[in-house]
């Protein structure tokens, strides 16, 4: 297969699902480095899935999926934990760690075997730190965090990972307007400042559209995937709901109500 | 992150303290010795009387060192289940795992006798009643694991270990209605829990037991921090889950079960002693959690014990009734004073 080297992810016709139920299928995308991308479509379609199988929790159906041009199958969790850091709608188990330990966790896999943080690992958790804003609460508990900085903590963590890869699945949910733009402007800083490739699942098509350098659309059918602007050009956004109850508009890239 | 100063401040609180209660723990008993004659005897000089240096190195001193085992295994074993099933409410007791211990052990005792009529208790050593109880919570272990991957409920998966609880109590009973009048006493004798009736031989066999359990414990303190983010996130920070979990099973089972074996069921040490460590030591580290757990597990215990050991009086208080008495509170007072026992 041909990969040019700055793909670190390349996805080939996929198909994803459980034993018996396809949920989705013939998906392609490549990303390249540095590059944001939100992946969009209604309920039940198969974001969380899609999600799920690029971070190796279960099993593809069929299709291709390369990191860093090397089969996703063929690495082991270890190595993976290397590659690809991972951000999920799950809570911390344990909403008892600090700010600064649940970040500290993310150097897991470079730390030995007790765990002990070396010199290059405090500098990666305080750039962390750094970068979401958190150095003030560093020593606060999970449980008493907002959800907007509790979710900035679980960013910064899959940031202290320091990987080249980090999935996201719907970091924005529960979040007011001001922190949705706020933690996907950090995503993007992330992404364009650390050269690090970002891809998350949202219903937030519009700051998508406004934020991102990438979108895919589950559709069901040929899931287009491009630039934010060939894509509205391409009308994909009016199709992806019924028109009977909103419409997208092309020049300000939002949905109205029809009325 | 890094143990800060604050903690080598509060471990060396809590190994005088250890040192203290252990001390309290010798000078105690139902026979009087002045303290001072206690003190030389420790040192390796006679008090003068035989009995007595007979009573503190050959009753006491083991006694007190089964306390330290127990107290400290059965919260370390505690601690371990309250991260591995992400439950605060989680602890050997609680779980099921000590009945599961005490249907071994019940097999073992009573059950034999019906099976093969008046067999003598001789053939019995102790180890195969470590074997049968540490088997018995093994087997309750591992189908509470099973359940516990379907049902991500946290209250059904105590309820389950209630349930459990019942069904080996139900077993023991029939058991125990079948049984001879002394095999029953023996068992009734174990339920109640004690540390003080350990041979040299069992107390090294424990110690051996405990001593695998800390190891497999310090070998799993990585991803028993990685366990705090839940499983998922373990599993992308590249924590192999199956031999992680297995590891900390076979040390939760080991330490359970051996010590139920040894010392009977000894209730809600396990489940109050992490608590009560968090509450000096405020983080969820293992690498603090571990040791701190393991050196107040072994005080509390101390200290049951020579409150069961009522002072001069020839009378022994069941270990276990003890152990209820302080530790329910406890469980009590944090839920009613924390609103949610944070784990």
């Amino acid at each position: 297969m041909a990969h040019s080297s700055t793909n670190i992810l390349s996805v080939q016709d996929l198909a994803i699902g459980y034993d018996s139920k396809v949920v989705a299928q013939h998906i392609s995308f490549e990303l390249e480095a540095g590059s944001l991308c939100g992946v969009v479509g209604i309920n039940g379609i198969g974001k969380s899935t899609l999600l799920r199988t690029l971070g190796g929790f279960q099993p593809k159906l069929s299709g291709d999926i390369y990191l860093n041009g090397q089969n996703l199958e063929k690495f082991t969790s270890s190595d993976l934990s290397k590659e690809l850091s991972i951000v999920l709608t799950e809570q911390p188990a344990s909403k008892n760690l600090t700010v600064q330990e649940l970040i500290a966790l993310g150097r897991q896999p470079y730390t030995n075997w007790l765990g002990s943080l070396t010199e290059v690992d405090k500098q990666k958790i305080k750039e962390s730190l750094d970068a979401f804003l958190l150095e003030e609460l560093r020593y606060r508990k999970c449980h008493e965090l907002s959800d907007g900085q509790l979710q900035r903590v679980l960013v910064a963590r899959a940031m202290a990972q320091d990987t080249d890869l980090i999935l996201l699945d719907e970091p924005t949910t529960h979040l007011d307007l001001y922190h949705k733009v706020q933690i996907l402007k950090m995503l993007q800083q992330l992404a364009h400042g650390q050269q690090k490739t970002i891809l998350f699942t949202t219903h937030e098509i519009e700051l998508a559209i406004q934020l991102c350098d990438r979108i895919l659309i589950l559709d069901g059918k040929n899931h287009p995937f491009g630039n934010p602007c060939e894509l509205i050009e391409q009308k994909h956004f009016d199709r992806l709901f019924p028109s009977e109850m909103v419409q997208f508009d092309e020049k300000t890239g939002t949905y109205k109500v029809n009325k | 992150m890094e143990s800060p100063r604050s903690y080598r401040f509060s471990f060396a609180l809590l190994a005088i303290a250890l040192f203290l209660s252990w001390l309290l723990n010798i000078s105690s008993g139902s026979v009087s010795i002045p303290f001072a004659d206690v003190l030389s005897s420790l040192l390796g000089k006679n008090t003068g009387v035989a009995s007595w240096d007979y009573i503190i190195w050959d009753y006491r001193v083991p006694k007190g060192f089964t306390s330290i085992l127990v107290g400290g295994g059965l919260s370390l074993s505690g601690l371990l289940m309250q991260t591995l099933f992400r439950n605060p409410l989680a602890g050997p007791f609680v779980l099921g795992i000590s009945s599961g211990a005490s249907l071994g052990a019940a097999l073992l005792l009573m059950g034999t006798s019906i099976l093969a009529g008046f067999t003598s208790f001789s053939f019995l050593g102790d180890v195969s009643l470590a074997i049968a109880a540490s088997i018995g919570s093994f087997l309750v272990l591992a189908v509470v694991m099973l359940v516990a991957q379907r049902v991500k409920d946290t209250m059904a998966l105590l309820i389950i270990g209630l349930m459990f609880g019942s069904i080996t109590s139900a077993i023991v009973s029939v058991l125990a209605y079948f049984s001879s009048a002394e095999n029953l006493q023996r068992f009734t004798f174990w339920s109640f829990g004690s540390v003080g009736n350990l041979s040299m031989d069992q107390l090294l066999l424990l110690a051996g037991i405990v001593a695998i359990g800390i190891i497999l414990s310090i070998l799993s303190i990585k991803s028993l921090n990685a366990f705090l983010l839940g499983e998922n996130y373990a599993q992308s920070l590249g924590v192999s889950l199956k031999k992680s979990r297995t590891a900390i099973i076979i040390a939760t089972g080991l330490l359970a079960g051996g010590i139920t074996a040894f010392a009977g069921p000894i209730a809600f040490v396990g489940l109050a002693v992490p608590h009560l460590t968090r509450q000096i030591f405020d983080t969820m580290e293992h690498k603090i959690l571990i040791p701190a757990v393991l050196l107040y597990g072994a005080i509390l215990m101390l200290l049951c014990d020579t409150l069961a050991q009522l002072p001069d009086s020839a009378s022994v208080l069941p270990i276990n009734a003890i152990t209820s008495l302080v530790g329910a509170p406890v469980v009590i007072w944090l839920l009613v004073r924390k609103r949610k026992m944070i784990f």
